[in-house]
């Protein structure tokens, strides 16, 4: 192991730094809770891999990198950006974060419905703190995670969208959190993000992490997200980072009465990524569709981490997710479902299928069902292995070439994701992506 | 007239045991066979090596598909030649669309026959009238091959496949297996109304039932992977009265 108490205190020092620096004009309760989450990550330290929740993934990599924070975006980044950031509609609000400092020049802001708060963290803590006061760090815990903890001890920008009751934003919302990964620059971002929606509110969110360049950097992000009673929310995340970078994230989300939740995860970048997803279904009624796909080649390693919370009755929670791993790519799906005593009429549903293309690449899948209610309807199951051939089969029986019955069939583990998308624009773009990626293997490409 | 399908002492194996021994067949455009027998005979082990299936292996024996060597064709060529096989458990294929897939398949076929392939919307328009002409709806169009589907459900989706790709050689291997009367009866009605002058059937089964639908013009009976007796459509109604039994005494026809 490496020196822990060594890689503590790096981290501490960094802390020290920020807090003496533009941190310190914060109120006292944003202090409080920073300070509070250093202290919780210097007890907790990075997790080794003897511990259960990551057992197949080790973050010794991370921990080794002396990284530092980033001191904020320099140059004029317009032109760098405008690539990632094509096809974005115009009339979307968009908040556009460069290494986690929001650059209002990127973003736009078109006028919202009454009450509809889309801005940045720092200015909503500025501004108006009271409703984001309410929610920040009181659902994804600093107590449990040494990485939540981190993000929140740094916390000083993200993204903040609150839809009062009722309230309607018809065109996706844009987050991206952009990372320069500059040459020779080891740096970290905290992104952070916040979503409330109010009863009966519904949205669109897409929160994308990109890169400008090929560079070994780190973002720890972290997101909360609040779905009121009959609210309807579905989130895009879509992770392209940089072929050499670290990702660390949890999404944390809370579910009230009848409300719906939709959250679609792609992972296609980072050398090492690990997503550690949350849902309480809290009110009766709430439905959830954690529906997640990962392409991974080289030497990518992706880990999702999925608990779901039947905290209440009649609960929904249908989770998929699928994985295209080539070469020495590894991909580690863990799907803890929780039903609680009382949770009675729970339907849950999960499955994990890995297609392996390579003898070399590696999925590891592992159910967690804890059920403590005795009417509910739990299915699960896993797959991993390579293109079947008797599906082969079939397809050139029908008159299509080996290679084309290949690309069909290994598409499909992208299509079946993709058709969960409910939003037609958004889907037929990440189609395209992942089409896109798929089609770079053959020509040998390498770059995420 | 070159017959479309001719087949010559065909033996074949499957992990080194021999499962067709010398099998003689002849199919004329126009014409419709039904190839009868117990399980066990090596009835959809014919019609999977017609088909090109990688776990048999030809050991002895021709065959020729309109006067082509079949045998030497990959499975993809001899479908994109006309041959069609209606699968016994067709496979299903996660997130790929039936429309998806049947556009992609047909257009396989109509590039090799240097013909325009279709786009999206013409071949939806196609599709309608392929589903009118064999009187089904478009419920499971956009749904991905196979899966979920019940097997009587799978059955009709290997028909609809076979209206799309208008093959000139529709080998159906047990498509009437494991189907209730009325799905029976839509599924033989279909294939029914998709015979042509310039194609040939061959029904691969294990029951009469189908035969109520389709009329043969011969039946074969295959027994022990050799073809023991032929006829018109009257040997399957003796089957169906005097059973498979009785056929074993008989000699092997040449």
């Amino acid at each position: 192991m490496s020196g822990t108490a060594d890689v503590t205190d790096r981290y501490l020092a960094l802390y020290r730094a920020f807090a003496g620096n533009g941190a310190s004009r914060s109120p006292v309760w944003l202090r409080d809770m920073r300070e509070a989450a250093i202290d919780r990550f210097t007890e907790m330290g990075f997790p080794s891999t003897k511990q259960e929740d990551w057992r197949f993934t080790s973050v010794a990599p991370i921990a080794e990198a002396p990284f530092t924070l980033s001191a904020g975006p320099k140059g004029d980044l317009a032109s760098a950006t405008a690539a990632a950031l094509r096809g974005v509609a115009t009339n979307a609000a968009r908040l556009v974060f460069v290494d986690g400092t929001i650059a209002p020049q990127l973003s736009s802001l078109p006028s919202l419905p009454a009450g509809v708060r889309i801005e940045s963290l720092a200015a909503a803590l500025a501004r108006d703190p009271d409703l984001p006061r309410e929610h920040l760090a009181r659902h994804a815990s600093a107590e449990t995670s040494p990485f939540t903890a981190l993000n929140t001890a740094f916390l000083s920008d993200g993204a903040f969208i609150s839809l009062p009751a009722g309230a309607q934003v018809e065109a996706p919302i844009e987050l991206f959190y952009v990372a320069t990964g500059v040459e020779g620059e080891a740096t970290l971002s905290h992104p952070r993000t916040l979503i409330v929606l109010g009863r009966g509110a519904a949205a669109t969110v897409v929160e994308r992490y990109v890169a400008l360049r090929d560079g070994r950097y780190w973002t720890n992000a972290v997101a909360e997200v609040v779905v009121g009673e009959g609210a309807h929310l579905e989130v895009y995340r879509v992770q392209q980072e940089s072929r050499s970078a670290y990702q660390v994230a949890t999404t944390h989300a809370v579910q009230a009465r009848d409300s719906v939740l939709r959250l679609h995860a792609l992972a296609l970048g980072a050398s090492l990524s690990r997503h550690d997803m949350y849902a309480a279904l809290a009110g009766p009624g709430a439905d959830l569709v954690l529906n997640g796909f990962y392409l991974l080649r080289g030497h990518q390693h992706a880990d999702h981490h999925t608990i779901i919370d039947h905290v209440e009755p009649h609960c929904t929670s249908h989770e998929y997710f699928n994985g295209i791993l080539g070469e020495q790519a590894h991909g580690v799906f863990t799907g803890r479902i929780i039903v609680r005593e009382g949770a009675q009429r729970t339907d849950s549903k999960q499955t994990n299928n890995n297609l392996l293309l390579s003898a070399e690449a590696r999925a590891d899948s592992q159910p967690q069902l804890e059920i403590y209610a005795d009417d509910v309807k739990c299915t699960h199951g896993s797959t991993a292995g390579p293109l079947d051939e008797m599906a082969l089969h079939y397809l050139r029986s029908r008159g299509l070439s080996p290679d084309v019955a290949a690309g069909m069939l290994t598409y499909g583990f992208a299509a079946e994701i993709m058709g969960r998308m409910e939003h037609a624009g958004l889907r037929a773009e990440l189609d395209a992506l992942v089409r896109t990626r798929l089609a770079e293997r053959g020509g040998g490409g390498r770059r995420a | 007239m070159t017959p479309l399908l001719e087949i010559r002492n065909l033996h074949a194996t499957a992990d080194a045991r021999e499962i067709l021994r010398g099998i003689d067949l002849t199919v004329n455009a126009g014409e419709v066979h039904a190839i009868m027998g117990p399980n066990g005979s090596g009835k959809s082990t014919l019609a999977q090596v017609l088909a090109g299936h990688p776990s048999f292996t030809v050991t002895e024996g021709t065959a020729r598909f309109a006067g082509q060597d079949l045998l030497a064709l990959k499975p993809e060529e001899r479908a994109r030649e006309g041959l069609f096989l209606a699968f016994q458990y067709p496979v299903s294929v996660r997130g790929i669309t039936n429309a998806y897939f049947l556009r992609a398949a047909l257009n396989a076929v109509r590039k090799h026959r240097g013909e325009p392939e279709f786009g999206p919307v013409e071949f939806m328009d196609l599709l309608d009238a392929k589903l009118k002409a064999i009187g089904w709806d478009d419920t499971f169009l956009e749904r991905p091959v196979n899966e979920g589907l019940s097997g009587g459900e799978k059955k009709r989706n290997e028909i609809l496949q076979l209206a799309v790709l208008e093959p000139r050689l529709a080998i159906l291997d047990e498509t009437d297996s494991g189907l209730d009367i009325d799905a029976l009866k839509t599924v033989a009605q279909a294939v029914d109304r998709l015979r042509r002058p310039d194609a040939a059937t061959v029904i691969v089964t294990h029951y009469y039932r189908i035969l109520t639908h389709i009329e043969p013009d011969v039946v074969h009976v295959l027994s022990g992977g050799r073809i023991v007796k032929s006829g018109g459509k009257e040997l399957a109604l003796e089957l169906e009265e005097k059973g498979y039994e009785w056929t074993r005494d008989e000699a092997p026809v040449a």
